[in-house]
């Protein structure tokens, strides 16, 4: 272990030109998958932002009782795709209405609002099938006049995140395979230019473990030296994005980690393969 | 010990370069291995340290057969035998002692013993003053003795030569040529190709000819059938 860790920062210091520009090329590669990572997330927290305000709204026929008010409110509560459900009486709906049309405030008396019941439902349950089938059964409730949902609203939206889940998935898919490409690239680069080296190992008698260790650390370092890096590019960028254009929010743990984890694995692998090839001649 | 029984090697490109050749070389022997560029000398020695496997017939080195050996065993088998080059392979970035003591390094041998067994090696090829001079540092017989003191790390009992003088003027040649003397006189076998016929006179080492992938003449077989017919003939 003390040779191959020796051996790997020998190969850094006699080519600090080469590691370095590995190392860049790596960041930026990264850099480039991580600020579509980053738009693509706020995308999506800006898109659940908006399905949080998909909402049931049922209108009570007048003088239901409240006792079976309440029982229904319990009952659609229960429901497994429902958040919450709130009851909305004649007076809270009027004072709603003024709130929000405070110009015709005066136009507006209790009666001409009904109570309502206001459903809002759990996160994967918003899909326009979904919400009309608990739309459909909240109706069977004999008190219940009408149902509205937003029917046509709720299926845009709906295709509006499909289109931008599948444009993700291609698109980081895509940005992926380049980055692994590039990397693959650089690191089969820094082989080669080692290929004496690896045969001159061979000839006395290296076992092909021995010569691969150091490369597999090389690469192993290299990818996340470059995720780091990377990483610091997309902070920067994320933050001038968000002093002048628009608030943006940065990665979770999570995504950093997995970032710089990705690009471990591929200076890891693409060193496997790259050295593989040398020592596959017999 | 190294002994090749009816050997062909075809390259994928390139096509035949041995056609059944069958020899054998005996411990602590020193035999040539002379004839035209192509004959087949290089692929020889790259089939004694297994660099390439024979497409017929079948290697046997030290213990070690051609047709059933696996990766590892490869590199245990070069632990075993020393090659060198016309070209010396030495790593460029490394002083004369750290390109032979990478070839102890990369074999797992004791960190304790490294520097004694580099000392003693750089002595025996007489360049204990220029331990720390890069390759580009020495000239080319003091690289060939380089490459000559990482051959011989491991004891081997064979020492392989391609071209070792090759690049060398007369006076290098002659030092170098020397030095692989002294080895096989203390007990290691030498396998040494070379185009350089005058080295092959001055001494009367076995020499096996080879043209066109084939041997033509084996010097050892001329003398053993001399001696059969010098017993055949009627006294």
């Amino acid at each position: 272990m003390r040779l191959t860790l020796r051996e790997t920062l020998l190969a850094f210091r006699r080519a600090p030109l080469l590691s370095a520009l590995s190392v860049m090329t790596i960041a930026f590669s990264l850099f480039s998958l991580g600020l579509f990572v980053l738009v693509a997330v706020n995308i999506r927290d800006a898109l659940q932002q908006v399905e949080e305000r998909v909402e049931i709204r049922a209108y009570i026929a007048d003088g239901t009782p409240v006792e079976a008010l309440a029982a229904a409110l319990g009952d659609i509560g229960a429901f497994p795709e429902v958040a919450r459900a709130d009851g909305i009486s004649q007076e809270e709906a009027l004072e709603r209405a003024r709130a929000e049309l405070g110009e015709f405030r005066d136009v507006f008396d209790a009666a001409f609002l009904p109570a309502s019941i206001e459903v809002r439902l759990k996160p994967g349950f918003r899909d326009p099938e979904t919400v009309s089938a608990v739309a459909a059964r909240i109706r069977t409730y004999p008190f219940v006049d009408d149902v509205r949902f937003g029917e046509e609203w709720v299926r845009k939206l709906y295709n509006i995140r499909n289109l931008a889940t599948a444009a993700g998935i291609i698109l980081g898919v895509a940005f992926a395979a380049v980055a692994i490409i590039i990397i693959g690239a650089t690191i089969r680069m820094a082989v080669l230019a080692r290929g004496r080296e690896i045969s001159i190992m061979r000839l006395v008698g290296a076992t092909d473990g021995f010569i691969r260790r150091p490369f597999l650390l090389e690469g192993l370092a290299k990818g996340i030296l470059g995720g780091i890096l990377a990483l610091a590019l997309t902070y920067f960028a994320h933050s001038l994005i968000s002093r002048t254009l628009v608030a943006t929010r940065f990665f979770d743990d999570r995504i950093i980690i997995a970032g710089i984890a990705f690009g471990a694995l591929i200076g890891f692998l693409g060193s496997a393969v790259s050295v593989g090839r040398h020592l596959r001649r017999v | 010990m190294i002994r090749f029984i009816h050997v062909s090697k075809e390259y994928a490109r390139g096509g035949l370069a041995l056609d059944d050749v069958s020899f054998h070389i005996a411990k602590g022997e020193f035999a040539f291995l002379t004839g035209p560029s192509g004959a087949g000398k290089s692929t020889i020695l790259k089939l004694v340290y297994m660099e390439e496997l024979p497409t017929e017939g079948d290697v046997r080195v030290a213990g070690v057969h051609s047709g059933t050996v696996r990766r590892a065993e490869i590199a245990q088998l070069r632990r075993k035998l020393g090659v060198v080059f016309q070209d010396f392979r030495l790593l460029e970035e490394r002083t004369a002692e750290q390109n032979i003591a990478f070839a102890l390094e990369v074999t797992d041998a004791p960190r304790a013993s490294i520097a004694t067994k580099v000392s003693r090696l750089l002595t025996q090829v007489g360049l204990s003053s220029k331990a720390n001079a890069l390759p580009r540092e020495l000239s080319g017989g003091e690289q060939q003795r380089v490459a000559i003191a990482r051959a011989l790390v491991n004891d081997p009992f064979v020492l392989i030569a391609d071209e070792p003088t090759g690049n060398l003027d007369d006076r290098a040649t002659r030092g170098v040529f020397q030095l692989l003397r002294d080895i096989n006189a203390a007990g290691t076998a030498v396998l040494m190709a070379t185009h350089n016929l005058e080295l092959v006179r001055r001494s009367d080492y076995r020499v096996i000819e080879m043209n066109r992938g084939q041997i033509v003449y084996d010097s050892a077989e001329a003398a053993a059938d001399a001696a059969v017919d010098g017993r055949s003939t009627p006294a």
